[in-house]
């Protein structure tokens, strides 16, 4: 039972790390990159439209910042759960 | 005196010489890497690291599409063309997160191994290999067409021997190899890929805004000391012309964020980029080389936009109201092989690059935009021999993947699980092997004889991959009470729905297939959007009247849930 209820609280760790990373996954993509894009091509950084920037380069690079934030994040998580191997 | 002599070797005997020494390269890695076992074969016995496993994925999953093909059509589309960088990057957040780690400690040899066990039934596994062969062939047929391709247009061979010579290598090392030839051949092709990717795009960077970093030479000003930001001039000039401004678009947004979507989705849904997950060690590694592999595609992806703003200002300067006696010796060139067509309506000598499509004098094939790149910024013949050599990698590196998928499909889940369960692993061995040998086939069948339809079906294998397995397999996970009812009829009539859209838009089969009749306002290659959500629909409202799971799928849910103890990919 005690080994239930550890799987549990650990799975519901987990989905809290997800959701959090989707949301920022959804926002720097569909947010900044195609709903807010027109307003946020109103700020000009060098030569790049932020919004047109979002879209073509900045998404992306958050995207792989989020993948080895949640690398890291689960890496922790195992440990404190004594999942790791 | 050397880089005299280096000049002297020619276009030509440069491409024979990049392209021979990578094509030895593959054989010998082959050859070093032999499978002796299915479990070899299908999952390179899961022993490899994530850094190699990450290499290999961003590998397999560039295509001929993303090499050549990409930048090109960024730079007709201008901010449209996000879609494509946005979709087929923001998929991996999707697989890192939701589906990788968790398939890993599954831990068996295909996608359909996953649906039919999770699923707890047959008609659940062949409606998964019915999915993974159609969206596994479609591709294949493309990129074999690739490499006949760059082959005719570097080396000069007709298309089809190129097709054939393309069909031998990876007969080769897939038919030898398996997953573990593959996973070797894949890691060299990303590396031969990425230099030279990179090469002309830095060597163009320096040349229009003096900074050695196409990412940032993208939002520099131009070097011509005008003080012009490179977007701001490339904005003026496509509006000049009455082009679209190029920082804008002409998609409306609802379209582009279910195209985005669907895209992204179809990215993580796809078997050929699922199954590579299943050949590293541990649970954390597929996390690692999910990061790994999204990484390593992002330096081709954040560069390609780049390329695409450089390429269209460089072309629009050179040939816009030019003299058509002037024009440079590429222009010719590549007007010979059809790419560039110019036709002088108004007989004045001068080419009209228009929008307008009744004024408009020249034709130029979006391909052109990588393939011809160095030949207009003028870079050293060795560069543009690199970009044949590139391109075939990423062609070759894909189709063997997607004919890894096709063979496990018919020897693993067909034969082993469904046709004759007492086979010997020396018998689906073997098994496993013909059927490469007769995926290479077909693939090579469709790549000499091109189906009319094969740009329309690409963006159907995303949108069938969207709209079948990411629902499953995402349920599967994190939805204990789905059961074999709920998730066998969202994936039917998932797909279903697709092929009804598509068929309805991009053939006309039942009539009304114009673009003002989409549904919400969304186009075909959209609609998997539509199609998942449908799917998820399906799902759960077939689920709420039929009975839950049995007991020991829950516990294989669980089980999965937890990272620990993945163990080695299972022989069952």
């Amino acid at each position: 039972m005690k080994n239930k209820e550890k799987a549990m609280a650990y799975w519901k760790e987990n989905i809290k790390y997800v959701s959090i990373l989707l949301i920022i996954w959804f926002l720097v993509s569909f947010g900044a990159g195609i709903i807010f894009k027109d307003a946020l091509d109103k700020i000009k950084i060098g030569g790049f439209k932020l919004g047109f920037w979002f879209a073509q380069q900045g998404a992306m690079y958050v995207f792989v910042i989020l993948i080895f934030v949640y690398l890291k994040l689960m890496n922790k998580l195992d440990k404190k759960y004594g999942y790791n191997e | 005196m050397s880089s005299l002599l280096i000049e002297g070797i020619g276009v030509q005997n440069w491409t024979y010489i990049i392209v021979g020494i990578t094509f030895a390269l593959y054989i010998g890695i082959a050859i070093w890497s032999r499978a002796s076992s299915t479990k070899e074969f299908y999952v390179a016995s899961g022993g490899v690291s994530p850094l190699a496993n990450g290499m290999a994925t961003a590998a397999d999953w560039m295509s001929a599409a993303s090499f050549i093909s990409m930048a090109g059509i960024i730079s007709f589309a201008g901010y449209d063309g996000a879609v494509y960088l946005m979709g087929w990057t923001g998929g991996y957040v999707l697989l890192a997160l939701l589906l990788a780690p968790y398939l890993r400690k599954f831990g068996k040899f295909t996608v359909p191994d996953f649906v039919g066990d999770r699923y707890y039934s047959k008609t659940a596994r062949i409606v998964a290999v019915f999915c993974a062969l159609i969206v596994s062939f479609t591709y294949v047929a493309g990129q074999m067409r690739g490499v006949g391709i760059v082959f005719s247009r570097f080396l000069e061979v007709e298309i089809n021997t190129g097709v054939v010579i393309g069909m031998i290598i990876v007969l080769f090392y897939a038919v030898l190899g398996g997953m573990k030839g593959i996973t070797y051949t894949q890691v060299a092709q990303y590396c031969v890929l990425i230099f030279a990717f990179m090469v002309p795009a830095i060597f163009i960077s320096i040349q229009m805004t003096g900074n050695p970093i196409p990412q940032l030479g993208f939002g520099s000003q131009l070097a011509d000391g005008s003080g012009t930001y490179l977007l701001d001039k490339l904005d003026g000039l496509s509006t000049d012309l009455g082009f679209a401004e190029y920082t804008k678009g002409t998609k409306s947004l609802v379209d582009v964020f279910a195209i985005t979507l669907a895209l992204m989705v179809g990215t993580a849904g796809l078997p050929h980029v699922i199954v590579r997950f299943f050949t590293v060690k541990r649970v954390k590694d597929a996390r690692k080389s999910a990061g790994i592999a999204l990484l390593l595609i992002v330096i081709l992806y954040s560069t390609a936009p780049a390329v695409a703003a450089f390429a269209r200002t460089n072309m629009i300067e050179t040939v816009s109201k030019q003299p058509y006696a002037s024009v440079p010796e590429w222009f010719k060139k590549w007007e010979t092989t059809g790419l560039i067509t110019f036709r002088d309506k108004n007989n004045d000598g001068i080419i009209q690059y228009l929008a307008n499509k009744n004024d408009n004098e020249l034709i130029i094939d979006r391909d052109i935009m990588v393939l011809a790149n160095p030949e207009i910024a003028r870079l050293p013949n060795w560069v543009i021999a690199l970009v044949a050599a590139g391109g075939l990698a990423a062609a070759l590196s894909t189709a063997a993947g997607l004919l890894l998928v096709i063979s496990a499909s018919v020897s693993h889940d067909l034969i082993k699980k469904i046709i004759n369960p007492k086979i010997s692993d020396k018998g689906e061995l073997i098994a496993a092997r013909l059927s490469a040998v007769g995926a290479v086939c077909v693939a090579g069948y469709f790549g000499i004889n091109p189906p009319g339809f094969v740009a329309a079906v690409v963006a159907l294998a995303f949108g069938l991959a969207a709209a079948s397995f990411f629902p499953a397999i995402v349920l599967g996970i994190f939805y204990k009470r789905m059961n074999k009812e709920g998730a066998v009829s969202g994936m039917i009539a998932g797909i279903i729905l697709m092929l009804f859209y598509m068929t309805k838009f991009k053939f006309n089969w039942f009539g009304g297939g114009t673009k003002a009749n989409w549904w919400f306002g969304i186009s075909p290659e959209g609609f998997g959007t539509i199609a998942m959500l449908f799917n998820f629909i399906v799902a759960f409202v077939v689920m709420k009247f039929t009975k839950a799971p049995p007991e020991e799928v829950q516990e294989i849910v669980e089980n999965i849930r937890i990272p620990s103890g993945a163990g080695e990919a299972v022989n069952h």
